[in-house]
C-alpha cells in the first residue's frame, strides 16, 4: 500500500472522516463493555445521561472541560510550531504552587488586584517550566518530548515536597494540602450553589485570544511556519529559536492558568490529586481539534462529557470508569488517522 | 563515611542489576526501534500493558515463563500498531506514540478492574526466585551482586549480547540500522523499507513487555496502577545515553540502577534531614543530565522519525 496526496480536500471528507474516526472509537468501546457482559446502548445511554442529561450533569461537564481547554491550548499552541511539549501537568502543578503561594494570604489584595496577579504569576510559573526544555533543545539540541515528560515526575515530587513542608496547611490534619486562598483570590461561581465558575470563561476567552494570535498576528504566522518546516523558516528570516521560545511562554502559560483556575475557582487549595492527568489529556484534546484554538473548546467539552459520563455509568451500571480512557485514546488515534487521510488516499497495488 | 562504605557492600550492587533488569529489556527495545528509525513512546504504555498481561497469565495458572511470553506477544501487537500508523501510514510519531501509551495503560487498567472488580489488596503471584548459578556466585562481592538474581536478570544480560550480534553481525541487522539511517538507500538495494521498520518495532516493543513484566513477576509479585511510573521515558533517555548502542545503553542503566539503589539507602541515612521526594526525583533529574552531556556526541540515527515514503524527497 502506498500513500497519494489528494489533488484536493473535499468538504465530505474534511467532517466525514473524523465523525466516522469517532464512530470507530464507540465501536471499539462497545466491544469492551460487552467483555464486561454489559449492553453497549445502555452504558452509552448512562454516559450520556450523567454528562448532560440533567442541568447539574453539564454544568458538571463544563467544570471537567474548563482545565482541558487550558491544557488543550497549550498543547495546541506549541504543536502547531511542533513544539511537543508533553509537560503540560508539570506546568499546571506549578501555576496552581503559584497560586498558593501568593493568594493564601502573602498578597492581602482587594480582587482586581489579586486576580490579575495570580493570573500572571501562574503563567509566569507555567511558561518557566516550559522554558527548561526549550532552552535545552535550542541549545544543546536535547528532544523536548523526553525532558518535558521527565520534569513531568521532578515537579509532581516537588510539589509533594512542598505540601508536607512550605506549604502545608497547618490545620490540615496532617494531610498533604496547602491552606484555602482568600476570598479575595477566589473566583466566582457562574451559577449560585453550582461548581461551574469563572475559569470556564476565562477558558474560552483564552481560546478567542489564542484564536486572533494564530490567525492575526505575525507570531501566529511565524510559528505556523517554523511547524511547518523550521529550516526554510530559517531561511526566510524568522529566528526560528525565538519563536520557539516564545511558543514556550504561551504554551506553558496556558496550562499554568489551569492550575491557577482549578485552585481559585474549584477547589480552593492545591492538593496532589488536583489534577487526574489533565496535562496529558490536553494533548488528546488538542488533536481532536486538529490544533484548532476555538476547536479546543469542542473538543474539550467532548473529552471532559467522556469522562463524567462514564463516571456516572460505572457507579450505577457496574463497568469500570477506565473505560473513557481507553475511548480517549482511541479516538486520539483514529482522528490522526482521519485528519491523514482527509490530505491522502491510500492506494492498494 | 558511612554514605561511601555503602558503595562496596555487594546488597548495593545486587539492588543496582535487579533496578536495571527491568530497563535494560525496555532500553533494548526502544533502541532497536530508533535504529529502525521509529521514535516509539508508546512504551511507557506497553511496559504497562506487559506488566499486567505477564501477571494475569500467571495469575490465571499459567506457568511463569508463560506469563513472559504472553507479556512479549501483548507488546509486539502493541508494537504493530505503533508501527502500522507511523510507518506505512506515516502519522506524527510523538502523537502516535503517546496515544499508544494512553491506549495501552488504559486497557490495561480497564481489564485489572474487570478481572477485579472490587479488590482490596492486590491478589499475588508466586514471583520468579532468585537463581544462585552454581560456582560464579561464590565469588566474594561479585557473586551475590551478579549471580544470585532471578532468571529474568540473567535473560536481560543475554538479550544485549544477542541484540548487539544482530545488529551487528546478521544481514537482518544490518537491514535494520540501514532503513533507520537511509531509507532510499535501502530500498536501492532491494529491501522493504515499511516490513522491516514493521518488524523491528514489533521485536522492539516485544523486549518492551518482557520489561514490564519483569515489574509484575520478579520484582514485585501483585499488580498495581501507576507501578511502571516513568521506566518507559528513562528507557527512552537511556538509549540516548547509550549512544543508540547496546553496550553502552546496558552500562547506561547499570549505572542508573546503582544510582537509584543508593539513593534508596541514603534516604534511609539522611531521610530525617532531606525530605525524601529530593532523593526520588534524582533518577529523573540525572536522567536529563545525561541527556544533556550526550546531547553533542552523539550520532543519531539519521532517519529517526522520518517517515519513508517511495518516490518522496
Amino acid at each position: 500500500m502506498r500513500l497519494e496526496p489528494r489533488e484536493q480536500q473535499t468538504v465530505a471528507l474534511s467532517f466525514g472522516l473524523p465523525m466516522l474516526a469517532l464512530i470507530f472509537s464507540m465501536a471499539v468501546c462497545a466491544g469492551l463493555v460487552m467483555l464486561s457482559g454489559a449492553s453497549p446502548f445502555q452504558v452509552f445511554g448512562l454516559m450520556i445521561k450523567g454528562a448532560m442529561g440533567s442541568q447539574f450533569a453539564l454544568l458538571e461537564t463544563l467544570t471537567r472541560a474548563t482545565p482541558l481547554i487550558f491544557t488543550g491550548l497549550a498543547a495546541a499552541v506549541a504543536f502547531r510550531a511542533k513544539l511537543w511539549n508533553i509537560g503540560a501537568e508539570a506546568q499546571l502543578y506549578i501555576g496552581a504552587v503559584m497560586t498558593a503561594v501568593l493568594g493564601t494570604g502573602l498578597l492581602p489584595l482587594p480582587w482586581p488586584l489579586l486576580w490579575p496577579v495570580l493570573m500572571f504569576s501562574a503563567m509566569l510559573g507555567g511558561a518557566l517550566v516550559l522554558s527548561i526544555p526549550t532552552l535545552l533543545k535550542t541549545r544543546f539540541g536535547v528532544d523536548e518530548v523526553v525532558t518535558t515528560l521527565l520534569l513531568n515526575f521532578i515537579i509532581l515530587l516537588f510539589v509533594s515536597m512542598l505540601l508536607e513542608g512550605l506549604l502545608k496547611d497547618p490545620m490540615g490534619l496532617g494531610w498533604p494540602q496547602s491552606k484555602k486562598v482568600i476570598a479575595d483570590a477566589q473566583l466566582p461561581r457562574l451559577i449560585t450553589g453550582k461548581r461551574l465558575h469563572l475559569g470556564f470563561v476565562v477558558a474560552i476567552a483564552a481560546a478567542v485570544i489564542m484564536w486572533v494570535i494564530d490567525r492575526r498576528s505575525a507570531l501566529g504566522y511565524e510559528m505556523r511556519a517554523v511547524g511547518h518546516n523550521a529550516k526554510a523558516a530559517h531561511f526566510a528570516g524568522i529566528p526560528v529559536n525565538r519563536v520557539l521560545a516564545k511558543t514556550a511562554l504561551l504554551s506553558g502559560g496556558l496550562a499554568g492558568l489551569a492550575g491557577w483556575s482549578e485552585v481559585t475557582g474549584l477547589k480552593g487549595n492545591l492538593t496532589l490529586d488536583l489534577s487526574p492527568g489533565f496535562g496529558y489529556t490536553g494533548i488528546v484534546v488538542a488533536m481532536l481539534a486538529m490544533l484548532h484554538p476555538l476547536g479546543v473548546i469542542a473538543a474539550a467539552i467532548f473529552v471532559a462529557a467522556v469522562f463524567v459520563g462514564a463516571d456516572a455509568m460505572s457507579r450505577t451500571a457496574g463497568v469500570p470508569s477506565y473505560i473513557a480512557h481507553v475511548m480517549v485514546a482511541v479516538s486520539l488515534l483514529a482522528m490522526v488517522t482521519a485528519i491523514m487521510l482527509t490530505r491522502y488516499r491510500v492506494r492498494w497495488r | 563515611m558511612e554514605a561511601l562504605e555503602i558503595l562496596f557492600t555487594a546488597s548495593l550492587w545486587a539492588a543496582a542489576i535487579r533496578i536495571a533488569s527491568p530497563l535494560i529489556f525496555g532500553t533494548l527495545g526502544e533502541l532497536i526501534c530508533e535504529r529502525a528509525g521509529v521514535l516509539n513512546l508508546g512504551i511507557e504504555g506497553i511496559m504497562t500493558a506487559g506488566a499486567f498481561s505477564g501477571w494475569l497469565a500467571v495469575f490465571l495458572g499459567g506457568d511463569l515463563w508463560l506469563g513472559v511470553a504472553v507479556a512479549a506477544l501483548v507488546g509486539a501487537v502493541l508494537g504493530l500498531l505503533h508501527g502500522f500508523l507511523v510507518v506505512p501510514l506515516g502519522l506524527s510519531q510523538h502523537v502516535t506514540g503517546i496515544g499508544i501509551t494512553l491506549l495501552a495503560t488504559a486497557l490495561s487498567y480497564y481489564a485489572y478492574r474487570l478481572a477485579f472488580p472490587e479488590v482490596t489488596s492486590p491478589p499475588k503471584i508466586e514471583p520468579f526466585q532468585p537463581f544462585p548459578v552454581p560456582v560464579l556466585s561464590d565469588i566474594p562481592v561479585l557473586g551475590p551482586a551478579l549471580f544470585q538474581q532471578t532468571p529474568l536478570t540473567y535473560l536481560a544480560f543475554i538479550m544485549v549480547g544477542l541484540v548487539s550480534w544482530f545488529l551487528y553481525r546478521t544481514p537482518a541487522g544490518l537491514a535494520v540500522r540501514t532503513v533507520g539511517e537511509n531509507p532510499a538507500a535501502a530500498e536501492a538495494q532491494g529491501m522493504n523499507v515499511t516490513t522491516v521498520r514493521l518488524l523491528a518495532v514489533m521485536a522492539g516493543s516485544a523486549l518492551m513487555g518482557i520489561g514490564g513484566s519483569f515489574i509484575t513477576l520478579s520484582a514485585f509479585n501483585s499488580f498495581f496502577f501507576e507501578m511502571t511510573n516513568g521506566r518507559g521515558w528513562i528507557c527512552i533517555a537511556l538509549v540516548v545515553f547509550g549512544a543508540w548502542r547496546p553496550g553502552k545503553a546496558l552500562l547506561g542503566a547499570i549505572l542508573f540502577g546503582l544510582f537509584d539503589a543508593y539513593q534508596l539507602r541514603l534516604q534511609q541515612l539522611a531521610g530525617a534531614v532531606v525530605p525524601y521526594q529530593l532523593f526520588l526525583m534524582l533518577p529523573f533529574v540525572m536522567s536529563i543530565i545525561a541527556l544533556i552531556v550526550m546531547s553533542r556526541r552523539v550520532a543519531y540515527p539519521r532517519a529517526l522519525m522520518v517517515p519513508y515514503r517511495k518516490g518522496e524527497r
